[in-house]
């Protein structure tokens, strides 16, 4: 065979393996538009659930999710961030610095479903928040502080060391430097993790199963001690627990959950490209 | 120069960073409103000379220093010392431009800022630093433009305008002009020879023709240790030491 022959199939071989990772991509998205789209009207986005789940819409869910977000991202956001600052800033690499870090990274890697266990243990059950927004939104806080604390990490990484020596040179203290120059060059990573912690946090499922989520309540939460419907839950909840419900519905709620998550992300990618365009060095 | 009170005093200093001693018994005296140049090749210790004067390299893992560094009458390195006093008042200039992603004001303002509580002072400071680092007429009209806009000889001035308006004694300059052409060189070293009438100044060069046209006395290190220190002209006509004549004629390094 020829060698460039032999090059044409290698590529040939190495696009379609490509096209097999976006593939399943395009048919997820594309079954999900088409069969939930119809579904899709003003009333399904602003009416409760109605006959069982069956009619009606979901807004006591995207209220529920949307709360739940906010307390988690409000929770986890400062002590992320300190975390972050603490380990990048303050500790020189030693065994404690590198047994945090390897605590992290093991964070990120823990099933959703044990930090639902872990959530009722701790704030249902031993804290007695009992099944509420404020049990489920720290359970969601403490999934997401991986994602949190690494992205703050690299964006504290990305800013030069020049920059803190010259302000050092100036005489200004650590403290100062971080809060004066630092912070405000990492400041768009920073952002982007945060939003992207809030895409995880509002596709998930399972953190939510023991500590906040109800599997009917036609009505809006009165206080973060109220359980609260979720998007991702009613979507387990319509997909297995009830017979006889309209295809449409559970397509409509899935096309919400995808297009929250994909339009949280790619805010989060469109920021990042505004603020680092403004910010050079 | 030598008659000049002494501002700087070194004494037997060594310098470890982990395993790698660094600099190797130095003792140096830096004398009032001089220019010192420390000359030498690459790994030579110059820039860890020069970072031990403002406690730079506590900041580096493994720094590890024995013997005294004398200024104001003190130990710089006792346990009483205020570091960030220590360091307004012996300022450093990098060996590239680094402005901060501020302004060009916001950049010369930003040591005073929060020691200073009068806006008015700052301003005045502010004018003032611009002015000595010959940079004010060539930005007067744009102190709220990015620093980035400007040229990289009109940033290094500038990051000398940021020093200068801390009103320190001494300036460490940590081979100024490496990335920079000739002209802006040139306006540099002016603005070095003015300014040895209010400070000291301790320039490290790579460049030994620069050394030669702007300092009073000349320091020649090699592998971390100070080969000879006289005035400027006797170093470079009549030098003690071999090894100092084979670098400054090109023969090494």
């Amino acid at each position: 065979m020829k060698p460039h022959t032999k090059q044409r199939i290698a590529f040939s071989f190495l696009f379609l393996c490509t096209l097999l990772v976006i593939l399943p991509v395009g048919l997820i998205l594309i079954i999900i538009i088409k069969n939930g789209l119809p579904a899709l009207s003003w009333q399904f986005l602003t009416d409760i659930p109605r006959a069982g789940m069956r009619e009606g819409g979901i807004f006591p869910a995207i209220i529920g999710t949307f709360y739940l977000v906010l307390g988690a991202i409000i929770f986890a956001l400062p002590i992320g961030v300190m975390c972050a600052i603490y380990l990048n800033e303050y500790t020189k690499e030693n065994i404690f610095s590198r047994l945090i870090r390897l605590a992290i990274i093991n964070l990120a890697g823990i099933p959703s479903v044990v930090y639902g266990l872990f959530g009722m243990a701790l704030f249902v059950m031993f804290f007695k928040f009992g099944t509420s927004i404020l049990s489920g939104a720290l359970t969601l806080g403490i999934m997401i502080l991986p994602v949190i604390i690494t992205s703050t990490q690299e964006a504290l990484r990305s800013v030069p060391k020049e920059f803190r020596e010259v302000s050092f040179s100036l005489g200004i203290s650590k403290w100062q430097t971080i809060k004066r120059v630092v912070l405000p060059c990492a400041f768009p990573g920073i952002i982007t993790g945060a939003i992207l912690g809030i895409g995880r946090a509002a596709g998930e499922t399972a953190p939510l199963l023991f500590t906040v989520a109800a599997f009917y309540l036609p009505r809006l939460p009165r206080s973060i001690f109220d359980q609260v419907m979720a998007i991702p839950y009613h979507l387990y909840v319509i997909s297995t627990q009830i017979p006889n419900i309209p295809e449409k519905i559970r397509y409509g709620t899935a096309l919400v959950l995808v297009i929250l998550v994909l339009g949280i992300n790619l805010f989060a990618i469109i920021l990042r490209i505004k603020l680092r365009r403004k910010q050079r060095w | 120069m030598v008659d000049n009170p002494i501002n700087i005093e070194v004494k037997d200093l060594n310098v470890w960073f982990k395993d790698i001693h660094a600099l190797k018994g130095i003792n140096l005296r830096i004398y009032k409103n001089e220019i010192l140049s420390i000359i030498g090749p690459a790994n030579s210790g110059k820039t860890s000379f020069l970072r031990t004067l403002n406690r730079l390299n506590d900041l580096t893992d493994g720094f590890r220093m024995t013997g005294k560094v004398i200024f104001d009458g003190k130990d710089i390195y006792s346990k009483d010392i205020d570091v960030n006093l220590l360091r307004i008042k012996i300022g450093m200039v990098f060996a590239l431009p680094i402005p901060l992603p501020f302004s060009i004001f916001d950049n010369v303002a930003y040591g005073l800022q929060g020691r200073i509580k009068n806006n008015k002072e700052i301003n005045q400071r502010v004018e003032k630093a611009l002015k000595s680092a010959y940079l004010w007429e060539e930005v007067k009209d744009r102190l709220k433009e990015s620093a980035y806009k400007l040229s990289g000889g009109q940033q290094q001035r500038l990051c000398i305008a940021r020093t200068l308006a801390l009103e320190p004694q001494v300036i460490l300059f940590d081979e100024p002009c490496s990335g920079l052409d000739p002209i802006s060189t040139a306006k540099i070293e002016e603005a070095m020879i003015r300014l040895k009438n209010d400070y000291t100044i301790i320039l490290v060069t790579n460049n030994t023709k620069q050394a030669a046209r702007v300092s009073d006395r000349t320091a020649f290190f090699l592998s971390g240790e100070l080969i000879e220190t006289d005035i400027t002209n006797k170093i470079f006509t009549a030098s003690m030491d071999k090894r100092t004549e084979d670098y400054i004629t090109g023969r090494f390094g």
